[in-house]
Parts: C-alpha cells; sequence; structure tokens
C-alpha cells in the first residue's frame, strides 16, 4: 500500500515539477481565468438587474461560473501531456518498470488536482479584490474549490484516455474546442436558471459543470442549501471515481495498440 | 556459455498482429542463453522492435509464449519488469529535469531509496560520463549524451536481462562508435545477458555473440557471426551490369551461370548479379566470358569474403538494402501482400 502512495507521489513529483519549470505555461494557466472574470465581469455586469442571482453584484455571481469553467478548460487538455509523453517514450519507459499502473494515472489525477485548486484559489482571492463578496466564508470557497477539482478530474481522466485511445492531437483538440463553450453556455456560468429558457435550464441540470457551480454557489451563499451541496458534490465525486477507473483500464488497449 | 542454466529469454511461436490485419510476428522464436549477448538483426518493419515489445511487457501476443529470467512475461509481467532493463528507440528522458532526477526517478520506482540510490546514481553518471552535466536538464543534451542516460536508466536497478533495441540509431559516427564500446563493456558485466536489435549489420556482427536474422515477423537464421558467415563456402562474386536483365534473360542467365564449374548459387536483380564461388578470383573469367557470350554488358566485378550482407541474402532471399527499403511500407502492406 506505501508503494503505491510513494509511487504516485514520485509521479505527482515529476508532474509538478514540469509545472514549475515551464514559467510561462505556470503563468498563462493561472492568469487566463483572470482576463474571463473581468471581460465577463464587465460585459454582463447589468445583467444582474434581471434579477435571480441571488446578489445585487454580478461578480458575487459570476466567481464560482470562471472557477468552473477554468478547471474545465485546463483540464480538458491533460491528454496532450499523455499523448507527448507517449510519443516520446516515456509511457513506455514508466510501463516496463514495476510502477502500478494506478500510479501512473493518479500522478496525473493529483498534480491536476493541486493546480486546479491553486487556479481557483488565485481566482475566488482575484474576485475578492475586485469587490465580490462571499457570504458562506471559507468553508463555502473551500466547497467550490473541491467541486472544481473533482469536476477537473473528471474532465483530466477523460482527456488522458482519450489521449492512450486515439493518439492524435487534432482529436484532442477538435473534440475539445467542440465541448468547451456548449458545456459552459447550458450550465448557470452567467445566467440565473430562472432567466435561462426552460430547455437550457433542464439540460443544465444533467451538466456536471453546472453540478459544480451549483454546490459552489450554494455552498459560499449566506443560507446554503446543504442538500444541493452534497447531491451535487456526490454526483461528481461519482463521475470523478468512474473517469479515473476508465482511464487505468485504458491502459490495456493501449498495450494493445503498442 | 553453460547450457545446463536455464535460457535468460525464450520465445516461442509469437504470434501478433496490429489491427488493419498488418502482420508484425509470424512465429518468432529465439532462445538467449544467460551472459550473452544476443542480436536480433533485420530491416525496419521485420518485427524486432514487436519482439521487444512482448519480451519487455508492455504489448501481448496474439498468441505463443515467452519467458524472461524464467518467468512468463503473460502470467507475471511484474516480475519479469523488476527483472530487465529495457532502453528503448525512444526511452523519454524528461526534459525538463536532470539527468541526475531522471535517474534518480528511474531508480526509485524499483524501490531503490536513500544512500544506495544515491550511491547508484552517481556511479552510473560517472561510468556514462555523464557526471558533469547531471546537475543540467536533459533538453539541453546532445544526442549521444541522451543515448548514454538512455542506457544508465535501464541499468539503474542492476538488471539480469538487458534490452537494446537500436541503441546506435540516429547517433553520429564518433557517438556510435562510443556507444559500441560501451555496449561490450557491460558484456562483459558478470551475468548480464544482453539483447540487442539493430539494422546495422556491421553493429551485429561486431558486438554480438550469436545473431537471428529476422525477415518478415520470424527467424529466418540464427548462429554466431562466424558461423553464419562460414555456412556460406567460398567467396562472394558482384558483378554490375551496365543495364538491366529483362525477366525472360534473368531466368536464362541465372541457369548459365549457375552450370559453370565451382559457382553454387546465382542471384539476379536488375543491375546486379551475386555469385557464390569455390574461388572467386578462378571464377570471374569464367563469369565474365559468359556474360559477353550472352550478350550482357558488365560495368565491374568484385571479388569479396562473404558478410553478413551475403548471409541476409542467402537466408531472406534478397539484399538486405531492399529489404530495408521495403521496410518503410511495409506496415501499410504486410497484411494484405504477405
Amino acid at each position: 500500500m506505501s508503494t503505491a502512495v510513494s509511487q504516485t507521489w514520485y509521479m505527482t513529483q515529476r508532474q509538478l515539477m514540469v509545472f514549475a519549470r515551464q514559467p510561462a505555461y505556470a503563468i498563462i494557466t493561472l492568469i487566463q481565468p483572470v482576463i474571463w472574470l473581468f471581460l465577463f465581469g464587465s460585459l454582463f455586469r447589468k445583467v444582474v438587474g434581471l434579477g435571480g442571482f441571488g446578489t445585487t453584484s454580478y461578480l458575487d455571481y459570476l466567481v464560482p461560473g470562471v472557477v468552473v469553467m477554468s478547471a474545465l478548460s485546463s483540464n480538458m487538455w491533460a491528454g496532450m501531456g499523455t499523448l507527448e509523453e507517449i510519443q516520446r517514450g516515456t509511457l513506455n519507459r514508466f510501463l516496463t518498470t514495476p510502477v502500478s499502473r494506478a500510479a501512473l494515472m493518479n500522478g496525473n489525477v493529483v498534480n491536476n488536482g493541486l493546480i486546479t485548486a491553486l487556479q481557483s484559489v488565485i481566482i475566488v482571492l482575484l474576485g475578492l479584490a475586485g469587490g465580490a463578496d462571499y457570504p458562506g466564508g471559507i468553508g463555502g470557497v473551500a466547497i467550490l474549490v473541491l467541486a472544481s477539482v473533482l469536476l477537473g478530474t473528471v474532465f483530466g481522466a477523460l482527456s488522458n484516455a482519450l489521449g492512450m485511445l486515439v493518439q492524435e492531437r487534432e482529436s484532442i483538440i477538435g473534440i475539445n474546442t467542440f465541448l468547451l463553450l456548449p458545456l459552459t453556455f447550458l450550465s448557470s456560468a452567467f445566467m440565473a436558471p430562472s432567466q435561462m429558457p426552460g430547455w437550457i435550464r433542464h439540460t443544465a441540470d444533467f451538466n456536471p459543470l453546472d453540478w459544480a457551480m451549483v454546490a459552489g454557489r450554494s455552498a459560499m451563499s449566506e443560507h446554503p442549501d446543504w442538500g444541493d451541496v452534497l447531491s451535487r458534490t456526490g454526483g461528481l465525486l461519482a463521475l470523478a471515481v468512474a473517469a479515473v477507473w476508465l482511464s487505468i483500464r485504458t491502459f490495456r488497449s493501449y498495450q494493445r495498440s503498442v | 556459455m553453460s547450457s545446463t542454466r536455464a535460457p535468460a529469454v525464450e520465445a516461442r511461436q509469437l504470434i501478433k498482429t496490429y489491427s488493419g490485419d498488418v502482420t508484425a510476428l509470424s512465429g518468432m522464436d529465439i532462445t538467449v542463453e544467460q551472459g550473452t549477448v544476443f542480436g536480433l538483426l533485420g530491416p525496419n518493419g521485420a518485427g524486432k522492435s514487436t519482439t521487444v515489445k512482448i519480451l519487455t511487457t508492455l504489448a501481448r501476443p496474439d498468441s505463443g509464449t515467452a519467458t524472461v529470467a524464467g518467468h512468463d512475461v503473460l502470467r507475471h509481467p511484474d516480475r519479469v519488469r523488476r527483472a530487465i532493463g529495457v532502453v528503448a528507440q525512444n526511452s523519454g528522458a524528461d526534459p525538463v529535469a536532470t539527468g541526475r532526477e531522471n535517474l534518480r526517478l528511474q531508480g526509485r520506482l524499483y524501490g531503490l531509496k536513500g544512500a544506495g540510490l544515491d550511491r547508484r546514481v552517481d556511479e552510473l553518471l560517472e561510468r556514462f560520463s555523464l557526471a558533469d552535466a547531471a546537475r543540467r536538464p536533459v533538453k539541453g543534451y546532445s544526442g549521444g549524451m541522451r543515448r548514454r542516460l538512455d542506457v544508465a536508466l535501464g541499468l539503474v536497478h542492476r538488471p539480469e536481462v538487458l534490452f537494446l533495441d537500436e541503441p546506435t540509431t540516429g547517433l553520429d559516427p564518433e557517438a556510435r562508435t562510443a556507444m559500441w564500446d560501451e555496449i561490450a563493456r557491460l558484456a562483459g558485466d558478470e551475468g548480464l545477458t544482453i539483447l540487442l536489435t539493430t539494422h546495422y549489420l556491421e553493429e551485429a556482427d561486431r558486438l554480438a555473440e550469436r545473431i537471428a536474422i529476422v525477415d518478415r515477423g520470424r527467424v529466418v537464421v540464427e548462429g554466431s557471426p562466424d558461423e553464419l558467415k562460414g555456412e556460406l563456402r567460398g567467396d562472394a562474386v558482384h558483378v554490375e551490369l551496365s543495364e538491366a536483365v529483362g525477366e525472360a534473360g534473368r531466368t536464362l542467365l541465372e541457369g548459365t551461370l549457375g552450370g559453370l564449374p565451382g559457382v553454387h548459387q546465382v542471384l539476379l536483380d536488375g543491375r546486379r548479379i551475386s555469385v557464390r564461388a569455390d574461388d572467386g578470383g578462378a571464377a570471374v573469367p569464367a563469369l565474365l566470358g559468359a556474360l559477353e557470350r550472352a550478350g550482357v554488358k558488365v560495368a565491374s566485378a568484385t571479388v569479396a569474403r562473404p558478410s553478413l550482407d551475403d548471409v541476409y541474402l542467402r537466408y531472406a532471399g534478397r539484399r538486405y538494402s531492399e529489404a530495408e527499403a521495403e521496410g518503410a511500407d511495409s506496415f501499410v502492406l504486410a497484411g494484405g501482400a504477405r
């Protein structure tokens, strides 16, 4: 058991080092959400007047939306890293050592989770600096971060599995470009559910992005609905476990293709 | 080389087909005795890398069995992984990590730690002349340095069997010679068995004690370099023609030349005739005379002691360079054409 844990840690360390030693990449990952935050914050500022947002400041409403959207958009590229490791021969090198397959994949998961958490906290702090108010306090923020990490894990693991299966950059780029905006706009990221057309509101109920936003917003509000928080985070956790399991299974089909 | 010990590597009837009906292996058999250097020689696409992938637990065969260091690769891949070191064509050292960091991580994956790990890493850096570069990120290494690091990565846990897949491909001549010296030194290490694949005839001849020539997914002949060359009695005579001979003329010429005294094997393709003769020098005038009578113009004629190229020609039925050229598209054609 302790071997599995230490192997996972070695793999995580290795990936964190890549992140830390490529400052340009690190800065872009952390800065891009800022653009979303202030761009959408200014663009849609007056929309809050329509009502149903549960606050009078659009920034309050927007922060969880941008946190979750950023978690999606940074994790869905995880497969590119895996693809690079396949092409470079790194994955095959690890697969011929006794390292466990789960540790290989979990190294990715932990690394992506830590980066997502850091990114989420930075967005929350920037929102705070911009005048956003979080009545739910630190506990509420922690739940938002947890939900965005879980969501990131779902899409990061799926992206890794896709990278191993198709082994083509173009497919990952195509699928991500196809998914990012529809998933984001078919959720409560920018618009209060009561202002949405009925079909979008119903579709959003099945969108894991929306689960993360609902859980985070509710936990951060003055009077959290713990039922909502639990059901949505529970759903995300189940999806995350399933996606990671699937991505570990994908090693088998990868083995057939090498 | 005692025959009482179990072989370090034993593969029986390995068959592997990739999706799209591409046959990579069509009944691969190899046996590598402990403590020896064994060379798998063949052109690109012959099945060498696929064999290595199966023996190193990376890929699974469609059928057939294999044991490495006494462990079954399908039933106990974990035991095999502990016993082997693998230096693939792309070993993928982490480019942003330093040479030392790469080696330390590799060692940890095999359970090395603490002072033992430090010692082993220092030892390898020293041995592969990487000590000065140990603190630099790998992305700044030259091709030769990277390759040396790759080999060091494969040795970190003192494996019983080392797989070297095309160890010198892509290296400049100087780095290649240095790598050959390094491999020759490794071969002297106590008990280390090396299975090396190469498409350089010279490399196999120089490094391997036993060679298996691989063509189209199976072994066509196996032996020591001297045995293989010795089987080809006499000399090789190569005659270059001024122009290519057609299919009809070819059969006729092969018949005529094959009938000459002291001439054994005649192979004609395009403008090249390869002849095996008891005494090359004596056969040349007779060959040239016969060609002149047949009205074929000769550009040049050379006599040579047999080389592995000749061995390849004899057993694979085609010239090595042709097989190399075909290897490039065999991934696409292999299934249907064979």
